[in-house]
């Protein structure tokens, strides 16, 4: 499956051409903003470009992965440093490009320390893109820490604090945490997801060992059929440890928290390329790996995912701090990239995999969105919000397409993604997965639209003034992620193409193991 | 099949063209001229292929899969896209022109904008008649859902507005569900979506009956949505928030008759499932009479047209279910163009008084002849007047629902067609005859602008046309029962002859015919308090409920994870205590764990 070996490391590339604008970034543009911000565009940009070649240029008759590079490290206990992509981490990788390049625009504007912000922007960035691209659990898994860590200094020092009051009979807690800072929303995140990844580091190793502790190669593992028992277990770590990150309930509370106190480029790359991390974890190392234990356990996924569709949904809308609100809304999303995956159908995974793409490029715009309005009317609270659509009309269009791809519109990437799912969710042994879906639908059209309503429509409220619409590089956010919903929304094809390639093999595996 | 692809391109054309050039849609009025020039070129196509009787069919891939495409898109030409696009390019058309007038106080800006719009629903109305599969119909089924809601809502800082295009939003959503549900499963259980594929497998019984009566009304409920049927009426009365000419093409023309068209499309599948024709033709029956009642006490103008939409929508769906689909599918046809009509003259009257309230009118006949005349022409064929053309379609309508064995519906229809004829001329006698009210001395009203004036006159003689069409001879020369034609003449004569005398002339007063009706009236007067039922629902129920949750989240789901947080810090701040710096407390310490080894290895190790 694994095609010939190509000359020019192009993932390596794309995976380190970030970590090494990040080392520029710090040794040579002290005290110059601009040249700060030239290096992460020209490093993203490099990568960016380089994704989108491989996007081309991937074969998708040939199919498997491709593009693959290896480099033994520790030859004694089988780790190697080995790369390559197939059609999911295809998209993964160009969804990952997408989001940095326009997240860097969109932080233009930082003033603090905006060196150490892009260095540890870009750092976090090589770690996505070295998950999607690696090959070597061991390997996957550095880069796994080194994709979370850097987040507890992103929202710890650049992050916003709200305010959250204590009640109920566990209110001495929050007294206690102190619910609502921006530390405590960076501890709360980065604790959660390192409880996480202690899941996957137990799982990467039960995994080793059973296969006879000679590879961490994914590929190696593949050919392996384990035990059943194992791969119930392993299989379960594998969810817990991943899911935390991809938002399952009852675990994803780190994420509005998080979200809402991150700065606009960490709440985008957070929510619209990490969550990914941690459904593709479950489709790619948990499926892909332990079929039988997949199979077993699709019950849960689908159920939880369930939850989580109908839950976020309701609990975005009883938000009042509009980065919540998007904050929530990820958490129902990422239910709908679960339940594909549980239905173990061609379609739900096609879905699913084509919703992580359509909610990063989504949430991504949104956050940018949220960062622009709060920079002009420096509020975040919805209700106090009115009329802005006549003073900002090209955000609140924006806004607009991006509320619509949220709901499931046609013609946007979220319809695509929702309808794959909807038809996986029929043909699974669950039917009644159909139901929560198709409600969550109904229920993100209802606080999205009355969100947009508040925000945008209606007489101007009394308590902003000069506002403007947004201008230059902000720009570019906008319109590129624009552009990629309403692109791959009547284009499906652009993306499903390569996905298929990918899934239909792992349903093989999964359906016949 | 280039020519409605032809068709299909060029609103989509100047939609992709108008939203990008921004200089050219921040010129207004050029940006609609250039919108209308298309939409012209789009009818001219439309009726081209019309005329010479094309049939066809375009698919192509659309969702991947493995072992050919999972879905696919494509055009569809046949007897009943046909006509249809004649009918969505001429209202579009016409509607396009007049609002250059209606419109002509609007900014350049806001005006671009509207004429964006118009031309994505063109493109978006044209696609779905043209679909071939249920998917691709859902996707510009809900496309052109999004258009009514941003031209509902066009006037988005009035309050009024928002509301309104929200709650058309929601409420058609809500049927929509059931629709894409509906081809989800009937997908699951066929394999494909596409129209020809399945009625070729409902033809040669190959079709899996199994859920197929469970699919089928899931699908209805589509139509129960964007056709306005009851319980989902509720938004089109609101949804007259939009601009005039928006109304007469998206809110009684077009695109609410694309449920009477889904489930004239689907007749080969829902003839299988009797049960969910029954319904259809029940609640369209219900529908058609209880809006009427509510036209009957309205004093909105355009409120009054809105619920005569749903109970005509209501008739369309009534003879639908009766196995009648060809003679709802005509009422459609010309239903649009009369109430195109109604609703392009009432925006005169609006424009020229500017007011919705049918009692501050008043003696308009006197200011606005031209307007009059054509608005009761329009009047005529809405109540079933021969020769015009609504009483040939409601005809059809009536004898397909006797033929169908319905003496239920029948009744609801018959009772329906006298009330519209009576709450039409109710309107007519008091806008246009009424006691003439002072309307300010400086600018008494008058007729529109040649502008306006021209697509009433022409939507006004296609509404006489099309009539003669039929006096003289009906395709296939067909007759309906005599006694049907004397019946029907016969309620429609009744209802004009009760508004005139209660609102013509005062011969029976108004009094007299309201207490013995009080309680329907009450309800009536109140929308049947439906809105308020829904409003309460939203409002209690849904974001009731989503407080709930949000401070379950927050409270209960988030606070047990504080509370392990708290703990853990205080664990960690006691045992932080133990740490004292004093070297005899740790030598204390060794020595005591020294101790419980040495009790462990003597008397709990086993050997």
């Amino acid at each position: 499956m694994v095609a010939d070996a190509v000359r020019f490391p192009l993932l390596s590339v794309i995976t380190w051409s970030p970590f090494i604008g990040a080392l520029l970034i710090m040794s040579l543009a002290r005290h110059r903003p601009l040249l700060v911000r030239l290096i992460a565009v020209v490093t993203t940009g490099i990568s960016t470009v380089l994704s989108l070649w491989i996007y081309v240029a991937y074969d998708t008759e040939a199919a498997g992965f491709q593009f693959y590079e290896k480099l033994s490290l520790v030859p004694p206990l089988g780790i190697s440093y080995e790369l390559g992509v197939d059609g999911m981490s295809l998209l993964m990788v160009l969804l990952t490009s997408i989001i940095i390049f326009t997240g860097v625009f969109a932080s233009w504007t930082v003033q603090t320390r905006s060196q150490e912000f892009y260095a540890l922007l870009l750092a976090l960035v090589t770690g996505v893109y070295g998950v999607f691209c690696s090959l070597d659990l061991f390997v996957l898994f550095l880069f796994y820490e080194l994709a979370v860590l850097p987040m507890y200094l992103l929202i710890g020092i650049w992050g916003s604090s709200g305010e959250v009051r204590p009640r109920g009979i566990f209110a001495w807690a929050f007294r206690e945490t102190g619910v609502g800072t921006k530390e405590y929303a960076a501890m709360k995140l980065t604790l959660y997801l390192l409880f996480g990844s202690a899941f996957i580091l137990v799982g990467i190793f039960a995994l080793y060992v059973n296969a006879g502790a000679a590879s961490f190669s994914f590929l190696d593992l593949e050919a392996i059929t384990f035990e059943f028992g194992v791969q119930r277990w392993v299989f379960l770590a594998f969810y817990v440890g991943f899911g935390i990150l991809a938002g399952i309930w009852p675990l994803h509370t780190w994420s509005p928290d998080g979200h809402a106190s991150a700065p606009t480029a960490v709440s985008m790359l957070h929510a619209g390329v990490l969550m990914k991390l941690g459904a593709y974890g479950v489709v790619r190392v948990g499926m892909g790996l332990l079929p039988e234990g997949a199979v077993d356990l699709a019950w849960l996924v689908g159920g939880i995912a369930c939850i989580n569709v109908v839950y976020g949904a309701l609990s975005a809308m009883a938000q009042v701090d509009l980065k919540y609100v998007i904050a929530y809304s990820s958490v129902s999303h990422m239910g709908l990239v679960m339940l594909g995956a549980a239905t173990l159908t061609e379609a739900g995974l096609n879905g699913s995999v084509f919703q992580m793409f359509a909610h990063g490029v989504m949430t991504g715009l949104f956050f940018a969105l949220v960062g622009l309005v709060y920079e002009k009317a420096h509020s975040r609270e919805i209700f106090k919000m009115g009329g802005f659509g006549a003073a900002m009309p090209g955000i609140a269009t924006a806004f607009t397409i991006g509320g619509l791809s949220s709901l499931g519109l046609p013609a946007t990437a979220g319809f695509v993604a929702e309808v794959l799912t909807f038809m996986g969710a029929w043909r699974s042994d669950h039917r009644w997965w159909l139901w929560p879906a198709v409600l969550g639908t109904l229920l993100t059209a209802v606080y999205v639209l009355r969100v947009v309503r508040q925000i945008f429509w209606g007489p101007p409220s009394p308590h902003f003034h000069d506002l403007v619409d947004a201008r230059g590089p902000e720009w570019v956010a906008i319109v590129v992620l624009v552009f990629t919903l309403v692109l791959f929304g009547m284009a499906p094809g652009l993306a499903l193409v390569p996905v298929d390639t990918a899934t239909v093999p792992l349903l093989a595996r999964i359906v016949s193991p | 099949m280039d020519k409605p692809l032809v068709v299909l391109a060029l609103p989509f054309a100047v939609f992709l063209l108008l939203s990008l050039a921004a200089p050219l849609r921040r010129r207004g009025v050029l940006a609609g001229w250039v919108s209308t020039a298309a939409t012209a070129a789009a009818f001219v196509t439309a009726l081209v292929i019309w005329r010479d009787g094309a049939r066809g069919s375009l698919i192509v891939p659309w969702l991947p899969g493995d072992g050919g495409p999972m879905a696919t898109v494509g055009l569809l030409l046949d007897g009943l896209s046909a006509p249809m696009l004649v009918l969505v390019t001429l209202v579009s058309l016409l509607v396009q022109v007049y609002s250059l007038a209606y419109l002509d106080d609007e900014p350049p800006r806001s005006l671009g904008r509207y004429y964006v719009y118009q031309s994505l629903f063109a493109f978006s109305m044209l696609g779905l008649v043209l679909s071939p599969t249920y998917l691709q119909m859902f996707v510009f089924w809900e496309l052109v859902g999004l258009c009514s809601y941003l031209l509902i809502g066009f006037w988005y800082t009035r309050p009024a507005a928002a509301r309104a295009a929200v709650k058309a939003f929601w409420t058609t959503k809500l049927g929509d569900l059931g629709f894409v549900a509906g081809i989800v499963m009937l997908w699951s259980n066929t394999g494909t979506f596409e129209f020809e594929a399945l009625f070729r497998m409902a033809k040669d019984q190959t079709l899996p009956l199994e859920g197929l009566t469970t699919i089928m009304f899931l699908i209805y409920l589509g139509a129960v949505g964007k056709s306005a049927q009851f319980p989902l009426h509720v938004w089109l009365p609101d949804a007259m928030e939009g601009p005039t000419p928006v109304s007469a093409l998206i809110h009684a023309a077009t695109m609410v008759t694309a449920g009477v068209f889904l489930v004239a499309r689907s007749e080969p599948l829902l003839v299988l499932v009797p049960a969910v024709l029954t319904i259809v033709a029940r609640v369209g029956a219900f529908t058609a009479l209880l809006a009427a009642t509510m036209a009957c006490v309205e004093s909105d103008i355009k409120r009054v047209l809105a619920y005569s939409t749903v109970s005509q929508l209501g008739y369309m769906l009534a003879a639908a279910g009766a196995g009648a689909a060809a003679a709802g599918f005509f009422h459609l046809l010309t239903h649009g163009v009369f109430k195109a009509l109604l609703f392009l003259g009432a925006g005169a009257v609006i424009h020229a008084v500017g007011t919705n309230d049918i009692f501050r009118m008043g003696g308009l006949w006197r200011f606005m002849p031209h307007t009059g005349i054509v608005f009761i022409a329009g009047t005529l064929a809405l109540a079933g007047v021969w020769p015009l053309a609504g009483f040939f379609s409601k005809e059809a309508i009536l004898e397909g629902v006797v033929a169908g064995g319905r003496p239920g519906v029948f009744v609801a229809l018959a009772v329906t067609a006298f009330l519209t004829a009576f709450y039409m001329f109710r309107v007519v006698f008091i806008t246009f005859f009424g006691p003439g009210h002072p309307h300010g001395d400086t600018h008494p009203p008058h007729d529109p602008p040649w502008l306006m004036r021209g697509p009433l006159w022409l939507l006004a003689a296609l509404t006489v046309a099309i009539g003669v069409r039929f006096v003289i001879g009906a395709p296939g020369d067909h007759h309906p029962p005599v006694w049907l034609t004397v019946l029907s003449l016969a309620l429609a004569g009744g209802g004009i002859a009760l508004a005139w005398a209660m609102y013509g002339t005062g011969v029976i007063p108004v009094e007299l015919v309201r207490r013995p009706l009080a309680t329907i009236d009450f309800l009536a007067r109140r929308r049947y308090f439906l809105d308020a039922i829904y409003g309460g629902i939203y409002r209690g129920l849904m974001l009731g409920f989503s407080r709930v949750v949000g401070w379950i989240d927050r409270y209960v789901v988030d606070g047990i994870l504080n509370v392990c947080s708290a703990w853990s810090l205080r664990a960690g701040d006691a045992l932080r205590r133990i740490q004292s710096g004093q070297a005899q407390d740790y030598v204390y310490g060794v020595a005591f764990g020294v101790l419980l080894l040495l009790v462990w290895a003597r008397w709990w190790r086993t050997p």
